[in-house]
């Protein structure tokens, strides 16, 4: 059966917006990007919007929906109140491009300056390693990310206090996490940490976690562990005072 | 003369930015070249990420039997023998070594018990072959290749769009577009330029593509002079999902069935056990037991019928459907939750090991898969054919351009096997990488013609300057008018009188997109995208009809109705479309060059 809902989407750009009513009709079975795209199709052929996969595999429509950072197409209309009107809005920690779309390229640059993937020497002579399933199962849960940004949204030190110049933000200690806990990496990303990207900022609200589409444990498996290894880099006085006596080379 | 818009200059120009691409520019960059690469959405978006089951490379990890002769006859037996065979060669040959380089670029792929790459089933794969991660190894594929990339130098442009390819005579020489995001168009000059823009499922009402496949390297291609190859060859992947309508097309990864997965009708009867194709007779089980100790890797065992070829598949449920045999919402019934009867614990099993399969339907469709059969039905997703290339070196006829991926053809011949297009991505997209930037190196810059800048520049912002009414309609309604044109008309079953109607109804269709008026301004404007993308799809939506009807026999993803065999007369070519002199589209046949005798005994030996 059809039912009427209204969708109060925010139209504008980074000079500024306002939120705009579309009433439409539904029938069963959509998600938030369906009634969406319906309105750009028949209504606002200019709607900003992006989207690619509509499965939740790619990450590109993350928005606010009532308020709530979700990936709209994964997000069902048969959970929403129809009601009264549902909002619609673009991702609040990030500079707006128009409509639905943010500017989300801060992103992208943080990335290319964590270091990189540095495995140790082959295992085997045909230039093979050998991993056992268990010791993959941490890093596999983190290679889940699907970059969708949900959890940089929603992190009170990127939105409400704008920390992009000095926290990497959720996203990225998972990727340097991820990258951590691989059984073959040699890199030490401890410093950096600390230092530039921020680390001592989290202070565990698990916001991150409760957002993230992939249910991946973001505080406790990737966070708490990078901040534990911190503190036993540079704050253990015991370790400390070995490091201090310990021979060299 | 300059041209009055900003222009970036490149060695290498990758269009495109999933496997292919991206392995394309890895290649060119490390050969010592300036590279810049173009993605239509952000970087690590592409429609890679929805590849589920895996990358098939011969590395036996799990049975040791596998090696590239055995690979290479799946891939030729599956493709019905018009593949290009030295592709098929050096796909076999290669796949293992680019499987491996993804793991010292930090790729985490699921392990063997031996701690080495673990391996699946996958139809049409004679041994288990696939290297994976649980089902989102295109994710772990284009993130790998995104992760290592971004350390090598490559100039990336993101959410912009190529609207033409820019020539200096013979010589494709750079391209023209505009960033989506403030609708800002740029030349790009390049010594050479390499296509690898995926596929072309958006011709289609139901497919598994997001939006952005439109075909668009193949029709800027082929408007460049270059000729594309066996466009009839369209897979409709067998399990779809259909239900709830908003979801309809979405894939099923066949994983599902190599991990025990079942096919029925409504009256519960496992119909694929009744069609059987005569060249798979010899390596399919008979008995359901022996099926299932297939999927749990007993080598002794033959393969359960969901695992024949995809085209062969869909047929059958496509046949139950119309029988009248179909379940509720007109598809048939994908069961994973009865190996419940097989193992313990089945219900932890079935989500570790199709962890997004589980969580896709039970957020989309509100259904447990472990309890519960999903409905599924056949879905457009590959296009095996696509641009002309040399498959050694990805070149196009065209010089200077390239192509690799989907949008290139000739590996899969009239079928893809499931996991043969991941690998396909990074074998084929490093060399189209290495040959471009070796083409880049031995040729000095072409000339930016001005003249076709502007022209191109003209035609992307007609549909702004053409008032609403007074004849002039959006461009969604035209884009869905050709959809459902093409999947009615040129779909998984085909008819001669279908396919004319087809050919007439695109020529009225190119009448209405003539006359699209979008609104608002260049940025960041979805209507006019979709009036852009428009071109591409009724381009690529004649050549595949065109083929459709010149090839009067049933081979893969081409089955006629009215001609429902195999030809032995059509196995001998294929078909190549190119731009006339007058801009209309003509085919020729193209006999396939004749196997050398070492291959051919492969064949032998594998029959």
């Amino acid at each position: 059966m059809n039912k009427t809902v209204t969708f109060r989407i925010w139209r504008g750009d980074a000079n500024g917006g306002k939120f705009v009513d579309y009433t439409t009709e539904i029938t069963e079975g959509l998600v938030v990007l369906d009634v969406v795209h319906k309105i750009q199709a028949q209504q606002a052929n200019d709607l900003a919007v992006r989207w690619n996969c509509k499965a939740g595999k790619c990450g590109s429509c993350s928005a606010e929906v009532n308020g709530m950072p979700k990936l709209m197409c994964m997000t069902r209309m048969d959970t929403l109140d129809i009601t009264k009107p549902i909002t619609i809005e673009p991702m609040r920690a990030f500079p707006s491009i128009r409509d639905l779309a943010t500017d989300v390229s801060w992103n992208f640059r943080v990335k290319t300056k964590i270091k990189k993937f540095n495995p140790r020497k082959p295992d085997c002579e045909d230039g093979t390693w050998r991993m056992q399933q268990e010791d993959v199962d941490r890093v596999q849960e983190f290679r889940k990310c699907i970059e969708c940004f949900l959890c940089q949204d929603v992190c009170h030190v990127l939105r409400d206090h704008h920390k992009h110049d000095e926290f990497i933000g959720p996203r990225f200690l998972v990727y340097t996490a991820a990258l951590e806990m691989h059984p073959l990496d040699t890199e030490d990303r401890l410093a950096e940490l600390k230092q530039s990207q921020g680390i001592g900022y989290c202070n565990i609200t698990k916001c991150c976690t409760k957002v993230c589409p992939e249910h991946i444990t973001i505080t406790d498996n990737a966070i708490i562990p990078l901040k534990e290894r911190v503190v036993d880099e540079f704050y253990d006085p015991f370790a400390w005072v070995w490091k201090k006596l310990r021979p060299k080379g | 003369m300059a041209t009055n818009y900003e222009t970036h200059e490149y060695d290498v120009l990758v269009i495109g930015a999933g496997g292919a691409g991206l392995r394309a520019a890895i290649e060119a960059s490390a050969a010592g070249v300036k590279v810049g690469l173009i993605c239509k959405s952000l970087l690590g978006k592409a429609h890679t990420v929805m590849a589920e089951g895996g990358m098939a490379a011969a590395m036996g990890n799990v049975d040791d039997r596998d090696n590239w002769k055995v690979h290479f006859a799946d891939t030729m037996r599956g493709g019905q023998y018009v593949n290009n065979w030295r592709m098929a060669e050096l796909h076999a040959k290669e796949a293992p070594a680019r499987v491996h380089e993804l793991e010292a670029w930090g790729a985490v792929f699921d392990r063997t018990k031996e701690g080495k790459i673990s391996q699946r089933n996958f139809g049409g794969h004679r041994y288990p072959r696939l290297a994976h991660v649980g089902d989102r190894t295109g994710l772990e594929l284009i993130r790998t290749l995104q992760d290592h990339g971004i350390h090598q130098g490559i100039t990336v442009h993101m959410e912009y769009t190529i609207v033409s390819l820019l020539k200096d005579g013979d010589r494709v020489v750079g391209a023209f577009g505009y960033d989506r995001e403030r609708g800002r168009f740029r030349v790009f000059k390049a010594k050479a330029v390499v296509v690898c823009t995926g596929g072309l499922g958006r011709a289609y009402a139901v497919t598994s593509n997001s939006w952005e496949g439109t075909g668009d390297g193949v029709s800027l291609a082929y408007h460049a002079g270059a000729e594309l190859l066996d466009m009839e060859f369209i897979q409709f992947h067998p399990t779809g999902m259909i239900w709830p309508p908003s979801v309809k097309g979405i894939l099923v990864t066949e994983s599902v069935r190599g991990e025990g997965g079942v096919l029925r009708n409504k009256d519960g009867k496992r119909f694929m056990y009744d069609d059987v194709p005569e060249n798979y007779r010899s390596q399919t089980s008979t008995d359901p037991e022996e099926g299932w100790r297939y999927t749990q890797n007993d080598k002794n065992a033959k393969r359960p019928p969901e695992l024949l070829t995809r085209d062969h598949v869909a047929r059958c449920i496509n046949r139950e459907v119309k029988a009248g045999r179909g379940s509720p919402h007109g598809g048939v019934f994908l069961d994973i939750s009865w190996i419940k009867e097989k193992i313990p614990n089945s219900a932890e099993h079935i989500k570790r090991k199709l962890p997004s399969m589980y969580h896709q339907f039970m957020q989309l469709a509100n259904l447990d898969i472990t309890k519960e059969p999903m409905e599924i039905g056949p879905t457009t997703h590959y296009a095996m054919g696509g641009v002309r290339v040399n498959g050694d070196t990805q070149a196009t006829n065209v010089p200077g351009l390239f192509a690799a991926g989907e949008c290139a053809a000739g590996l899969h011949g009239a079928n893809r096997l499931g996991g043969n297009s991941l690998s396909d991505l990074i074998v084929f997209g490093k060399r189209a990488g290495e040959y471009a930037a070796k083409f880049a190196k031995e040729n000095a810059s072409g000339a930016i013609n001005d003249a076709q800048v502007e022209a191109a520049y003209k035609e992307a912002v007609e549909p702004f300057e053409r008032p609403a009414g007074g004849g002039t309609e959006g461009p969604y309604q035209v884009q869905y008018d050709l959809q459902n044109m093409m999947q009615t008309n040129v779909g998984i079953v085909r008819l001669q009188n279908e396919m004319e109607f087809a050919l007439a109804g695109i020529e009225k269709l190119k009448a209405r997109a003539a006359k699209v008026a979008v609104q608002g301004h260049l940025e960041y404007n979805p209507g006019w995208h979709t009036a852009i993308d428009l071109k591409h799809l009724l381009t690529i939506s004649e050549a595949i009809t065109l083929c459709a009807l010149e090839r009067k026999e049933s081979r893969g993803g081409h089955f006629r109705e009215d001609f429902p065999d195999k030809s032995p007369e059509a196995a001998k070519y294929n078909n190549v479309v190119s731009k006339a002199a007058d801009g209309s589209m003509k085919l020729r046949r193209e006999t396939i060059p004749p196997m050398p005798e070492a291959l051919k005994q492969v064949i032998e030996e594998m029959k």
